[in-house]
């Protein structure tokens, strides 16, 4: 059976791609996993708003072509025949939601999005960890839900790399890049150091 | 002490031009209070009864003069003359505007303060024995390791919106001075089986509507690894502690929900994935910090006390305020924010100098605020303390009271909190007046008060407890006998119906004239009276023979 793999720059299946290429507006001819820049796009990813390839799967029912993101209970019930359908596959996960049942088949997702149902609701930047450091997920982790500025910093800290963001003010200061940050970071986070974290929390032990 | 380097006044001041640019918004009428509350409260902006609060970090407790001095002139220029000295080791200000907070952040930046994460669901101010550098009891210095912490969970993105607040205390000593079994993490360092330094690790301590003491979940864990264990300790915190109800969000309900023991187990297995990663602390690094707390240049030899005039107010207060020093000819000293009928923990900004400029002469710059209210000079040599003592007396903080009846911790309360429910400094003051002239008698026995169900006067771990509550629309006090927070924690128990305002106070003096009465002698502190006799003579006290 071809799956499709996390990676980004991974082969596709020749229908997957057609798909992929044919919802994406001007899509070229490369699989890319995101969305065209336009303003009023809902994605923040890359730097600029970007309409969204994916459509959410209903929890039952048929499925039209192009990249699709299913709920767990959807994936966990389905999941033979939403591998066999070809296409991309984005899995979307509640807060608080365990990992456990899904760990073996993180690589088969190219997007991977987590829900903030409340600015202070703070368990997906455990699960964004879990998901990047232990799991070792490599495709678009991406924030939805309540998505307001002062989390972003904190989100991209912990692996995500996509924003779905309706906060009016929020994409204000994202398309003016104003956003008002704290860059130096005390703490590393991830397996490795990152840029502006204090040196000796990052130093390993040997 | 800590010093800040590049990077440190760096990141406050990002912090600062971050809070600055939100207040802005907010005065601007950009940001709505709601949108508001959630930034000003990670920066420990509050918004009380009659104004705008701002919470103060003092790491560890640990202030050097020119800090102390910069709060007086905050107190001074910004707040009406006071600020006020908390039980975690804070200090607050009552009346600032909040269009100054952002100055007032900009001054604490120049002398190394912040109120970074003051409040909020976030890992507060690390605080620690107030006695650590300083009493010989203690194994090492703690605060390099509280220092490590604070800096590791400063503007944490995986932990900046916990359930709920989240506060640790670490002692190096047996005997508990940081009430660490009352701290959602708890970490005694201690020498390890293998001789190296570690610690003992308590979870799930705390007070608030449902008081708990902490559980020890691991007794041997290497001083290179409490970063990762802390983080594993806080990521299942994270993903499995309640959200759905603000009370029973802290970590102490998930860990009595599911038993310490699973909760062990699945914190165990986390560590173990993460122990050796970019977390373990190098021992270079551990050095490198802790040499910021080395010891200050004690004389080998201080010159013997001199005579000095025959004083038993001197003598009484040298007995009770001060404290054992690990450098033989020095002593650490207890300044008790408590004069007798004062505010507990209040202090004006000329109370503030006069303590910086003690600091400076006698006992290395360096003062630490305890979480019983008080303030601590740390390294006063023996011949020096009857200068420190008159100049206390000249400002009115010479009370020999440390420990005794009215040495009592009380919350803002209803004066000032709007969450509380009746006013706690009053009935403080009533029962320090009431009690003063009898308290050497009474000897040590600690009174906590607190004005709502909050805890944040400790009143659960209490010898005498006082929780104020509202009954029809009128202030009212429970009466709670038996509770310590130090190595001994237990959690204090009601004795039944509560008390008026005039009644409380009767109460007290009705439990100390019974304690007074059944006690086997003076040797037999309160405690152990309590502990010996139970509750039923002190119930019948008050409330005469069901």
């Amino acid at each position: 059976m071809d799956v499709l793999e996390a990676d980004p720059d991974a082969p596709v299946t020749e229908a997957a791609a057609a798909n992929l290429a044919a919802c994406l507006p001007g899509g070229s001819g490369r699989p890319g996993l995101s969305g065209a820049a336009d303003p009023n796009g809902p994605i923040w990813k890359e730097g600029a708003f970007r309409l969204d390839p994916f459509q959410v799967a209903p929890a039952s029912g048929e499925l039209g072509p192009g990249p699709v993101l299913v709920a767990k209970a959807r994936w966990l019930s389905d999941r033979a025949q939403l591998l066999a359908r070809g296409g991309p596959l984005g899995l979307f996960l509640e807060a608080g939601t365990g990992l456990d049942d899904v760990a073996d088949d993180v690589g088969r997702f190219v997007l991977i999005a987590l829900d903030f149902p409340k600015f202070s609701d703070g368990r997906a930047f455990s699960t964004a960890r879990l998901l990047r450091e232990k799991f070792g997920y490599r495709g678009e982790l991406r924030a939805v839900g309540n998505v307001l500025s002062d989390q972003i910093l904190f989100m991209r800290r912990v692996g995500f790399d996509a924003f779905e963001v309706s906060h009016a003010p929020t994409r204000r200061a994202l398309g003016a890049g104003e956003l008002a940050e704290v860059r130096l970071y005390y703490q590393p986070v991830g397996a490795a150091a990152e840029p502006g974290t204090r040196s000796w929390l990052r130093t390993g032990a040997g | 002490m800590y010093r800040y380097d590049e990077f440190d006044a760096e990141f406050v001041r990002q912090r600062v031009a971050q809070f600055r640019d939100q207040v802005q918004r907010r005065l601007r009428g950009e940001l709505t209070e709601d949108e508001f509350k959630p930034l000003r409260l990670k920066n420990g902006v509050y918004l009380q009864l009659h104004a705008y609060m701002l919470r103060i970090a003092i790491p560890y407790g640990t202030l050097s003069a020119r800090q102390l001095r910069k709060l007086a002139h905050l107190a001074r220029t910004y707040d009406r003359g006071f600020g006020h000295f908390t039980t975690r080791q804070n200090l607050q200000f009552n009346w600032p505007k909040l269009s100054d907070i952002p100055d007032i952040l900009d001054e604490l930046a120049e002398v190394e303060m912040h109120a970074i994460q003051t409040s909020g669901n976030n890992v507060r101010n690390v605080t620690a024995d107030h006695f650590a550098g300083a009493t010989a009891e203690e194994v090492v210095d703690p605060r390099p390791y509280a220092e490590i912490i604070r800096q590791w969970s400063s503007l944490h993105p995986e932990f900046s919106f916990l359930p709920r607040k989240f506060k640790i205390g670490i002692t190096a000593s047996e005997h508990d001075r940081a009430a660490i079994q009352t701290h959602d993490i708890g970490l005694q360092l201690r020498r390890l089986a293998d001789g190296g330094l570690g610690f003992a690790v308590w979870v799930g301590g705390g007070q608030g509507r449902t008081p708990y003491l902490a559980k020890k979940i691991r007794d041997q864990l290497p001083e290179a690894d409490i970063l990762s264990y802390i983080e594993a300790i806080l990521r299942v915190y994270n993903l499995h502690g309640r959200r759905d109800n603000i009370h029973k969000a802290r970590i102490k309900i998930l860990i009595n929900s599911i038993g310490a023991d699973v909760f062990a187990a699945e914190v165990e297995a986390e560590w173990a994935r993460i122990k050796d990663g970019v977390l373990k602390l190098p021992p270079a690094e551990i050095e490198r910090i802790a040499g910021y707390f080395a010891a200050p240049a004690f004389a080998a030899r201080p010159p013997p006390a001199g005579l000095r005039p025959a004083d038993r107010s001197f003598d009484r207060w040298v007995t009770r305020n001060s404290h054992a020093h690990k450098q033989p000819g020095y002593a650490i000293v207890t300044i008790t924010l408590k004069p007798i009928g004062g505010i507990p923990g209040d202090a004006s900004a000329a109370q503030m100098e006069a303590i910086a400029e003690l600091a400076e002469r006698f006992s290395f710059a360096e003062v630490r605020v305890s979480h019983e209210q008080n303030l601590v000079l740390p390294h006063v040599r023996l011949g020096d303390l009857w200068a420190v003592y008159q100049e206390l007396k000249r400002i009115g903080l010479a009370e020999a009271n440390a420990g005794l009846v009215t040495d009592i911790i009380a919350c803002p309360g209803l004066d000032y909190c709007a969450l509380a429910n009746a006013r706690s400094i009053p009935i403080a003051q009533r029962i320090s007046a009431r009690l003063a002239p009898r308290q050497e008698q009474v000897g040590e026995l600690k009174i906590k008060i607190s004005g709502c169900i909050n805890a944040c006067g400790h009143h659960h771990v209490g010898a005498i407890g006082i929780l104020g509550v509202e009954k029809r629309g009128e202030e009212h006090y429970q009466l709670l006998l038996g509770g310590s927070g130090a190595e001994d924690a237990a959690l204090a128990s009601i004795t039944g119906p509560g008390f008026s305002p005039d009644g409380i106070v009767d109460a007290v003096e009705t439990v100390v004239d019974t304690y007074l009465k059944l006690r086997t002698g003076p040797q037999e502190a309160f405690l152990a009276a309590y502990t010996r006799l139970g509750a039923q003579p002190f119930k019948e006290a008050l409330y005469g023979r069901a």
